[in-house]
């Protein structure tokens, strides 16, 4: 199981952070910095894991950005780079060429691909396609709820001169 | 409309913050945002509500507080609109935690969204459900969630699964009712459901025995096919990763069929085929294959045994051993480690390898094939592997130092083949990584020491060397010391030398050169200036010429600044001084430590309340000082010192403490007052409970009446639960005198409501020997107060004499005993004693019980001692 998942810039700021297991906020700013601090030290050609608390870590760096997460002892490590590796596919087909600014200022984004890929822990769906259509599909109910408002908005404003 | 209101743009407010050159700067623009958002939530402002939200997010993102923001999010998932609930279930899930009391508010909206006719919506709120559900929520919905498992659309199946899985973890009660829709899942073709299903199915495994038989039964065939299809899968482009079809369905099989495996031969007949080709078949160049080859030999290696697989997997594991990838080295020694149990002579072929990788430069593999080796050390190869890792302390890293010599003196004296080599190869790890060494470790060295007499003059020539090659490690120090003062004359005396020693000339002041550099370096800490003085007070006996300068170097201490070395040196200068007739006598050698009496107490707990003050303070009562380990241990030992022969191998611990303040003499002659006063004070000290039963006077006429009436003693359960005749079978006075145990229960037991809550008892403590179960009750009106009745049963088939039970809990608690109803437990739990408890919580609610416990007795005459910690006690004790 997927304890949390954190995106960590190569400067330790946070990008996203994700909790499957119940750690209260004071515990979660500890956390993040303990685990920024051992991930980023780390030099390249290094494995993946870090040991840490018992659990491990598992992390990926994508150009400036760190993917970690956080897993059992018993899982299986290389699993959860692929994991991590499918998430990074689905959220650059998403933006189209993902950067960090897209996950700044599309934060929230990031978020809603991220619960359609995992949950409770666990892997949803291993279908990048799948998930561009459920992501899409709530993205154009957005889109006509924003419309709608717009039109609603403009006969009132229309109305009242 | 409010002027906060119109704000800015969740994107301009991103902008400033990222603009923002120092933290101050930041936080200003914080402040300035949570002000405007605050004023518009009190505006009750729909509009921008949404856009208030994902403000708080990325705020909370930066770590600042952000819970005025919870009751938003409530009421953006009470809104109609779809993009309102998004915002708010995500605002949910980021911004609270199951523990919050506010969660429960949302339970409703929940329940409504989760039959709502948009799928979308009943994605959020299961999305929401799955990853932050309570147990209490969990209750409440399970109903809806076990509903949508059947639902039309595969998206929602697949969310409802893992729904569950959450569901099942928090309350496993629950597990039951899914077992069936959990089976059907596993029989679709859409992947997302078949992984989450199968993932669901295993969770079920987990929490059900029930659910495990079911499936081993009736699906094991299904899952071999799927896994057969998967694997045989032409070109997905859908699912292909790396040139193999899903391989998080894969893995997931796997996992599954290992649990189904598990103990059951049949089950793994059944896979063996399928298990071997994927570990046959699997492509191995990229990431994604590597993953199933790793998970399948695992579940090769868990299920039953089939001799061939088994070659298989260890073959694999091998190939992944002398991988270039750092990824699958280290995969493939966390591996090894369970291959252990399975194959040891296979792994142990591939020890130069990951003896290698003890000496990688990343730190998690380091670690990883650190604990590797430590397993595969035996009584044949410790002496090659303990070189290697000996001459490897020298270069490691700083950081890695600590582990590893944790490791190596763990092996030294786990395996050690004859005392001389486990001594060399301390004094090498002191000498290279001293500072590394704990207390303990040191402390067991020098028992070792002392029980080798063959060998003082030897390992005191060879500290001699060591100390002077290097005197940086602390450890090292401080049993150099501590021989010095011991054995100085056979240093000098060049006595007992072996065959392979240089002999070396050592003046009487050359050694005591030793203790002189020792305690005026700035670097020596004070135990370890203590040690030097006492060494330095041996050696005025041993040494009669270099006495004088023994006494200056002493008196020069008299300024110390530390109480302690002051008062010694104080102390010492007067046996120097005025009482050389006694000095020898004073400043013999130390009698020869006990093993076993060590060995036991080092495996006892040692109460983490002692003050170090404390410890220093009862160190040197007799001038007599042994290097310090853990406080208590040193206090204990005292004990050798007033009596010769240490009183016995278990070693009674009170007894022991007893020792310290009383001449034996005393102890006999009807001082039993003043013996009591100073257990209470050690008592209060250690956080120990009452003295045991025994040693107190009054006490003994209770035993017998208890013992020879059983049944007053049974009806004492009735007494703090319900049954009111209780004490009338017995006579009144053993009715008083029990119901005075009691101490709070009046003649007429109060009814069981007055008693506050009802707990349920627990089973504190069970070993194959022993039962201890805990009885709550709460003094009414008094909610810090527990008053525990222990109840403990004999399961073997011997009598246990002299039956001491005895307790230490954190300093937030206070623990008072009752003496116990017997110190007889009667064979195969034809009896029982039972013994009250008293617990006061400092901290109640806020903190729950917890304590430790230690049980000795005697079978046959023989000491025995079980201990353990009670961690399960009801929570709001």
């Amino acid at each position: 199981m997927i304890h949390f998942v954190l995106l960590i810039s190569r400067q330790g700021k946070v990008r996203l952070t994700k909790w499957y297991s119940a750690y209260p906020q004071k515990e979660r700013t500890k956390v993040i910095r303990e685990i920024s601090g051992e991930v980023l030290a780390r030099g390249p050609k290094l494995c993946n894991f870090v040991e840490w608390r018992g659990l491990k870590v598992v992390y990926r760096r994508y150009a400036s950005l760190y993917f970690c997460m956080c897993i059992n002892q018993g899982d299986n490590e290389l699993e959860v780079l692929e994991i991590i590796h499918h998430y990074v596919e689905t959220l650059d087909r998403y933006f189209g060429s993902v950067c960090e600014l897209d996950l700044i200022f599309n934060f929230h984004k990031a978020y809603y691909i991220l619960d359609e890929l995992l949950l409770a822990g666990e892997l949803q769906e291993s279908s990048k396609k799948t998930v561009a259509r459920l992501i899409a599909g709530q993205d154009a109910l957005v889109e006509t709820a924003k419309e709608e408002a717009n039109s609603i908005s403009s006969i009132i404003a229309q109305a009242s001169k | 409309m409010n002027p906060f209101s119109s704000g800015t743009r969740l994107r301009d407010m991103i902008r400033a913050i990222r603009a923002c050159k120092t933290a101050a700067e930041e936080r200003a623009v914080v402040r300035k945002e949570c002000a405007a958002i605050r004023a518009s939530i009190n505006e009750n402002d729909q509009e921008y509500r949404h856009r208030n939200l994902a403000k708080l997010m990325f705020i909370h993102m930066l770590g600042y507080p952000t819970h005025f923001g919870q009751m938003e999010c409530l009421k953006l998932i009470a809104s109609a609109g779809f993009p309102e609930k998004r915002i708010g279930y995500l605002g949910l899930m980021l911004l609270l935690d199951e523990r919050q009391e506010v969660l429960m508010l949302v339970t409703n909206s929940l329940k409504q969204d989760l039959n709502h006719t948009n799928q979308y919506i009943v994605g959020l709120a299961l999305c929401a459900l799955g990853n932050i559900c309570s147990a209490e929520m969990a209750r409440d919905l399970a109903p809806e969630v076990e509903r949508l498992l059947q639902f039309r659309d595969p998206n929602i199946r697949k969310k409802a699964a893992l729904c569950s899985i959450r569901i099942i973890k928090k309350v496993p009660d629950l597990a039951e009712n899914f077992i069936n829709p959990a089976a059907a899942l596993l029989k679709e073709k859409h992947h997302g459901v078949l992984i989450t299903g199968v993932q669901l199915c295993t969770d079920l495994c987990k929490v059900s025995s029930e659910a495990l038989e079911h499936f081993r039964k009736k699906c094991t065939e299904v899952l071999v096919k799927t896994l057969k299809d998967v694997a045989n899968s032409p070109y997905a482009p859908e699912y292909d990763v790396g040139g193999i079809t899903d391989p998080f369905l894969h893995i997931r099989l796997l996992r599954f069929l290992r649990v189904l495996g598990q103990g059951d031969a049949d089950a793994s007949d059944s896979m063996n085929d399928i298990l071997a080709q994927v570990a046959t078949k699997t492509e191995s160049n990229k990431n994604a294959g590597n993953a199933i080859l790793y998970e399948c030999v695992e579940t090769i290696m868990s299920i039953e045994d089939n001799g061939g697989l088994r070659v298989l997997a260890i073959n694999i594991l091998g190939r992944f051993l002398s991988n270039r990838d750092n990824n699958i080295r280290y995969v493939a020694l966390n591996m090894l480690m369970k291959a252990i149990s399975v194959d040891a002579q296979a792994v142990q072929r591939h020890r130069a390898t990951i003896l290698e990788c003890v000496k990688d430069s990343d730190a998690s593999i380091r670690k990883r094939a650190l604990e590797l080796v430590y397993l595969l050390i035996n009584e044949s190869n410790v002496k090659p592997l303990t070189k290697e890792l000996i001459d490897y302390l020298e270069v490691s890293d700083q950081e890695f130092k600590g582990d590893l010599t944790a490791k190596i003196c763990s092996i030294v004296e786990k395996f050690s083949p004859e005392k001389i080599w486990y001594i060399d190869q301390m004094l090498k790890v002191l000498s290279e990584a001293g500072n590394f060494v704990k207390d303990e470790v040191c402390h067991a060295l020098i028992v070792v020491m002392s029980n080798a007499p063959d060998l003082h003059g030897y390992t005191v020539r060879a500290l001699y060397k060591a100390f002077q090659a290097s005197s940086e490690q602390e450890s090292l120090v401080r049993v150099a010391v501590w021989c010095i003062g011991e054995y100085g004359d056979m240093l000098v005396k060049n006595v007992g030398m072996l065959d392979v020693e240089d002999p070396i000339t050592v003046t009487e002041s050359d050694a005591v050169d030793v203790a002189e550099i020792t305690i005026k370096r700035h670097t020596s800490d004070l135990t370890t200036k203590a040690m030097a003085l006492i060494a330095l007070l041996k050696l005025s006996s041993r040494f009669p010429s270099c006495s004088e300068r023994i006494r200056d170097i002493i008196v020069q201490q008299k300024g110390s600044l530390v109480l302690e070395l002051q008062q010694r040196s104080l102390e010492f200068n007067s046996i120097l001084e005025k009482h050389r007739n006694i000095r020898s006598a004073l400043v013999e050698r130390m009698p020869v430590l006990d093993e076993a009496t060590f060995s036991g107490r080092r495996a006892g707990s040692v109460p983490t309340t002692l003050s170090p003050s404390t410890m220093a303070s009862v160190k040197v009562p007799n001038g007599v000082v042994k290097p310090a380990a853990a406080p208590l241990v040193d206090l204990l030992d005292l004990t050798s010192d007033d009596a010769p022969a240490p009183s016995s191998s278990s070693g009674d611990f009170l007894n022991d403490i007893l020792g310290v303040d009383l001449s034996p003499a005393s102890a006999h002659s009807g001082a039993s007052q003043a013996a009591k006063n100073g257990t209470d004070v050690l008592m209060d000290i250690l956080s120990l409970g009452t003295p045991p039963a025994q040693s107190s006077s009054s006490t003994p006429d209770i035993f017998s009446l208890s013992q020879n009436q059983k049944s007053p003693v049974a009806s004492l359960d009735g007494l703090s639960t319900s049954s009111p005749v209780s004490a009338h079978a017995a006579s009144p006075q053993a009715a008083s005198s029990i119901i005075d145990l009691l101490d709070g229960l009046g003649p007429s037991p109060p009814a069981p409501e007055n008693n506050g809550p009802a707990y349920p008892s627990v089973v504190a403590f069970e070993s194959s020997s022993l039962r201890v179960m805990f009885d709550f009750s709460k003094s009414p009106g008094n909610p810090q107060i527990t008053v525990i009745k222990a109840t403990f049963t004999n399961l073997s088939s011997n009598i246990y004499a002299d039956f001491v039970f005895q307790a230490a809990v954190p300093k937030f608690l206070q623990l008072h005993l009752d003496p116990a109803s017997g110190n007889t437990l009667p064979a195969s739990s034809s009896g029982t004693v039972t013994q009250t408890l008293r617990v006061t919580n400092s901290q109640h609610g806020k903190k729950s019980l917890v304590m430790r416990i230690r049980i000795a007795y005697k079978i046959n005459g023989k000491d025995v001692l079980e201990e353990g910690q009670i961690n399960n006690f009801p929570r709001e004790l």
